[in-house]
């Protein structure tokens, strides 16, 4: 979510009240943005990534203002019409097919307007333009286009212009490898063949979106009158990208005219409408509003009523009714909702198999056992080498770390760096943990199974075979089971001091003395007794001999 | 007066005597059981008997006898030899008992003000290793003169005496500069007439290694230039620096003293033996200080975040909703798709979520479900929604993930409902994953309380309900929520919970309603789902004051035996 940095003085300005600090945080939290600071100067706040129209000065002045009543109800905006064009060529279908444009005359770029339009731009393209893959603005000064341009896709290399920051001509190619700006968005054209250009009549280069303007067309301190572009990927994000912006400047005094922009009128500023029956709103809030208060709640909002509800052309994430019943909900006051408990009657219900896990961790307890609770997330050296193993895991494709980027097989290793980080904790020792291990099989959805181990560890001076398998035996013969210790091999353990515990023909478990080198491993001095269980194999016995 | 006579008890006759004396206003009778048959030495007995019953009358002080009863065996042993031995080294000698228990028996005594231990700190000379060898078989350089034979080589010494290089060499200049010896040219030595008169007495330095140990502050003259002359040379002296400890008696030592106690009729350990034959009848218990701290111990335990979540599950069973359970690892789909997440949502970049190399996909569910979440996304599936509107790809939504939430559960059960289940209310407490940088306050893997209440007539108030009724059985009284965005629910909100101590809020999740476009593709019907999943690092480290979150899952043994219980 983007956090963004307000001019306080402007802000308040703009809404056209000044408000005390304390009301002023509170009523930014309860409009639904999350305040991080407000001070003399500034406030600081993160926006929600469902409101773009609130990341300049203009806009969250202008639902601030809404919002506490000083200036309520549907802003209007008057688009004239002019008589300027955009051809919009079929070669840019495949490329970045949508461009929205706007004309704003009398423009305000006082400092603060300036800086305001900057961070808009900016938190525009970061967030709501996905790094300007899916929507990018450009800012013209419109006096010197010439009229009509063209939007259009070509070869990178046939076509040369001197972009902003440069002195020299560069082709597009060049420009990507070359210009600041071009290597940083240089991957939103990946793969492309053919690069989107806008040139004006003259043959000059205005844009080379997503990546920079011609110089032609900067913006000067004496430019009063602007030419914006707006491309990219989704036509919806595109629209109401410029839709922001222009309500952004207009909100100052700019006057917005439209153009023929590949036959389509743009911008439209005309609200959208949507039906939304009173008694769905009071159903999914608990209340009973009248239709007169519910008006007045989305007029705190800056959202019109007229049979239907009016919803303003920068306001692209009301996408459905419940929209608009929690616009009414943060205009009547999160805080102002009761708590209530519904009359609903329902049984409870413990997962069997946590209440299993429960009672094992009860039995091991009495046995002077203590709990651990390690990551999932692991290493191969911990899981194979250092437990003297070669065994197949199941890996991350993202980690930020070696240390941590496979899913763990099996609990001991774990647990062995558990003991590893206590080796100079008082003695006796004994732990034990029950945790989801990770193996691949195709089978289930994801193509990886999920199954809950046990390990237990036992480490002090003496800790040996017998000590451990009394613990099992204990288990066992509480938990109603007859178990066999098979002799087997396993790397990690003592030749001739392992086994592996079958019960009703399954293998269960691996039981043994860890064999000194993976103990000198785990840079460890003590003799270490292990014991690592199936437990969802053996939930699953119990659960069959329970039936039978 | 004593008398004897014969009880019985369960037909059986035993001998006990007995004595009646007057303490104060009140008559006593005392008893001492004797056996079934009377001893020949029944007068030595009664004489005993009659002894000890006239000590306890004779007005012991209530706090003398109670002293001397928390007496330890130590400390009676010694008491005896206090009066005559006051360092700790006579005290050891004298009562025969080792150094550590007389150091202990006078620790507790001085505790009780019956002595105190008075410290001094000495510097004391005494014999080094080669000083003890010097001492059985003779200084060098006296072994040295005894070997001179008329004229002889420096070999020949040094084989008859039985001499190192260097002894000899010190032997050498010092018995030069006392004018023992000469040298004649060609290593050779014959003794003088000084040398000869140093052989028939033995010298300072002999004298002064056989009075050892000294303290060097008592040194006389002679034995002062011996310790000069014997410092310089290797190993034959070393001072140290000793602690010296010697009692003074205290105020209620002669108390003690005076009262004459006897110890036969204390007890000091109970014993089977002893229960079974009544002896303890009669005596007393050797008084222990019950202030006095033990060595600590420590149990067998559950981790004590898994305490705190045993508890949060039975929160939610008390309230009667069920426990939902399920994989860590899902297909994005079930993750984001089926939550309404659009496919380039900056949630579902590799910054924010683990995503596995193999296998990388996993396989969609069955076709109505792909069907209403791709019809959501790109048109809304008949919700009234406008949806995302783009082109939903189902390559995308078969990328696997660790989930990072379990609200990814919430959206499987729904899935799995039919009406007929509702109403329906169903929890998990879960870990989920996200991919951060561990920090102070971060972690990759993160312990999420989720929760749903699936019926057509929930409202917003109810959410407002269910969260404030859990914060307040996890001990927080006021609770607020605020507007907040996730894309699967309107409302959304994020909950706070006011934190007693520090005075402020503190968030700690979010909560909302489920989108129609969320509940519709999967339940089929559009009812309200309340929702929320509440991070529980935060609330369980508030509770157990630990302030860098990592702390939680260290697995320090020493923290973990030490832990505060869970107590709610």
């Amino acid at each position: 979510m983007p956090t963004i940095t307000l001019d306080k003085k402007d802000v308040m300005k703009l809404v056209g009240k000044e408000i005390p600090d304390d009301r002023l945080k509170d009523r930014i939290s309860m409009l639904g943005t999350d305040l991080e600071k407000v001070s003399d100067s500034e406030i600081i706040v993160e926006i929600f990534p469902n409101r773009p129209d609130l990341l300049s000065e203009e806009g969250f002045a202008r639902a601030l203002s809404s919002f506490i009543g000083v200036k309520t109800g549907l802003r209007k905006y008057d688009v004239k019409k002019s008589l300027f064009k955009v051809k919009v060529e079929k070669s840019v279908e495949n490329v970045r097919p949508f461009i929205r444009c706007a004309v704003l005359k009398n423009v305000n770029l006082s400092d603060e307007a300036i800086k305001s339009l900057m961070q808009l731009q900016e938190k525009l393209h970061l967030t709501h333009g996905r790094k300007r893959r899916k929507v990018a603005i450009g800012v013209h000064d419109f006096d010197v286009i010439k009229f009509p341009l063209v939007y259009k896709a070509v070869k990178p290399d046939l076509i040369s212009f001197v972009p902003l920051g440069m002195t020299a001509e560069m082709n597009l190619a060049q420009i990507l490898s070359k210009h600041p700006k071009g290597r940083d968005y240089a991957f939103c054209l990946d793969g492309l063949e053919k690069y989107p250009v806008i040139i004006d009549a003259k043959n000059d280069v205005v844009s080379f979106p997503p990546i920079i303007n011609g110089i032609v067309t900067q913006v000067r301190e004496e430019t009063k009158n602007l030419f914006v572009d707006v491309t990219g990927t989704d036509v919806n994000a595109v629209t109401q990208a410029l839709n922001i912006l222009v309500a952004s400047l207009a909100d100052r005094g700019a006057e917005i005219y439209s153009l023929d922009v590949g036959g389509i009128v743009s911008p439209d500023l005309i609200p959208r409408k949507m039906k939304v029956e009173l008694s769905y709103v009071n159903k999914l809030l608990g209340l009973s509003l009248k239709q007169k208060e519910f008006e007045e709640l989305l007029s705190k909002m800056g959202l019109g009523y007229d049979k239907e509800v009016l919803i303003p052309a920068y306001r692209g994430d009301i996408i459905h009714p419940v929209d608009v019943v929690e616009a009414a909900a943060i205009a009547y006051g999160y805080e102002n909702f009761q708590p209530e408990i519904p009359n609903l009657v329902t049984i409870a219900e413990e997962n069997p198999f946590e209440k299993f896990k429960s009672k094992i961790a009860e039995l091991l307890v009495g046995l002077g056992m203590i709990e651990t609770n390690t990551y999932h997330i692991t290493n191969k050296e911990s899981l194979n080498k250092k437990m003297n193993l070669e065994l197949s895991c199941v890996e991350l494709s993202n980690a930020l770390t070696t240390d941590y980027d496979v899913l763990r097989s099996w609990i001991t290793p774990s647990l062995m760096d558990v003991l590893r980080n206590n080796r100079n904790r008082e003695f006796p020792q004994k732990i034990f943990e029950m945790g989801i291990c990770f193996k691949e099989n195709n089978e289930t959805e994801t193509g990886v199974e999920e199954f809950t181990r046990l390990a237990v560890l036992i480490s002090h001076t003496k800790a040996n075979f017998t000590e451990i398998k009394q613990m099992l035996d204990y288990l066992f013969n509480i938990l109603c089971l007859e178990y066999k210790t098979e002799d087997t091999e396993h790397t990690s353990f003592i030749r001739g001091r392992v086994g592996r515990v079958v019960v009703d023909g399954k293998k269960l478990a691996y039981i043994g003395e860890l064999s000194p080198e993976v103990i000198t491993n785990w840079e460890l001095e003590m003799p270490v007794a292990a014991l690592e269980l199936n437990l969802t194999e053996l939930f699953e016995l119990i659960l069959k001999q329970k039936t039978l | 007066m004593v008398y004897r006579k014969q009880v019985e008890i369960k037909g059986q006759k035993y001998w006990y005597l007995f004595h009646t004396v007057r303490s104060g206003d009140k008559y006593l009778k005392k008893s001492k059981y004797i056996g079934k048959e009377l001893p020949k030495n029944i007068e030595e007995i009664e004489k005993k008997f009659s002894e000890e019953v006239k000590m306890e009358k004779e007005e012991i002080p209530k706090e003398i006898r109670e002293l001397a009863e928390t007496l330890h065996p130590y400390e009676r042993k010694i008491l005896p030899f206090l009066k005559d031995n006051k360092s700790l080294k006579e005290l050891v000698k004298a009562s025969k008992m080792q150094e550590i228990e007389v150091m202990r028996a006078l620790q507790w005594l001085e505790n009780k003000n019956i002595l105190s231990i008075k410290k001094e700190l000495k510097e004391v000379i005494s014999l080094g290793s080669n000083g003890k060898l010097y001492l059985q078989n003779d200084l060098p350089e006296k072994r040295f003169l005894k070997a001179i034979n008329g004229i002889i080589s420096v070999d020949k010494i040094k084989e008859k005496a039985g001499l190192e290089k260097d002894e000899i060499n010190v032997c050498l200049g010092l018995l030069r500069r006392k004018a023992a010896i000469e040298i004649i040219p060609g290593m050779k030595i014959k003794i003088t007439d000084n040398g000869k008169k140093l052989l028939q007495k033995p010298g300072f330095e002999e004298l002064f290694l056989k009075q050892l140990p000294l303290e060097s502050k008592n040194l006389t003259q002679e034995q002062k230039y011996a310790f000069n002359e014997l410092k310089k040379r290797k190993g034959i002296i070393k001072t140290d620096i000793v602690t010296e400890r010697n009692i003074e008696l205290a105020g209620l030592y002669n108390d003690l003293i005076k009262a004459k106690i006897s110890f036969k009729n204390i007890i000091d350990e109970l014993s089977p033996a002893i229960i079974k034959d009544s002896s303890w009848r009669n005596k007393s218990f050797r008084r222990y200080d019950i202030k006095i701290n033990v060595p600590s111990i420590s149990g067998g335990r559950r981790h004590f975040v898994n305490e705190a979540v045993e508890y949060i599950k039975k929160v939610w069973l008390e309230m009667g909703f069920k426990e939902m359970q399920g994989p860590l690892l899902q297909t994005s789909f079930w993750n984001f798709d089926a939550l309404f997440t659009a496919q380039d949502h900056p949630a579902r970049e590799m910054q924010d979520t683990f995503f596995i190399k193999n296998p990388e996909k996993g396989k969609l569910p069955e076709k109505r479900f792909v069907d209403g979440v791709k019809n959501a996304h790109e048109n809304g599936f008949k919700t009234g929604s406008l949806g995302w509107r783009y082109k939903w790809n189902p390559e995308t939504a078969m990328k696997n993930v660790l989930r990072t939430h379990t609200t990814v559960l919430s959206a499987r059960t729904i899935a799995s409902l039919k009406k007929d289940d509702l109403p329906a209310k169903y929890f998990t407490v879960g870990k989920c994953f996200r991919n951060e940088t561990v920090d102070w306050c971060h972690l990759f893997e993160l312990c999420q309380v989720e929760g749903i209440v699936v019926d057509p007539d929930v409202n917003f108030k109810n959410l407002v309900g269910y969260l404030t009724e859990f914060y307040k059985k996890l001990g927080y009284d006021k609770v607020r929520i605020r507007p907040g965005y996730f894309p699967y629910t309107e409302m959304s909100a994020e909950v706070d919970v006011f934190h007693p101590v520090r005075k402020e809020w503190v968030e700690l999740g979010g909560s909302g309603i489920f989108r129609p476009e969320v509940v519709k593709p999967l339940l089929g019907i559009e009812v309200p789902v309340l929702a929320w999943g509440l991070g529980m690092e935060r609330a369980i480290s508030m509770y157990y004051n630990i302030n860098d979150i990592r702390d939680l899952y260290r697995n320090d043994l020493k923290q973990l035996r030490e832990m505060k219980a869970w107590l709610k």
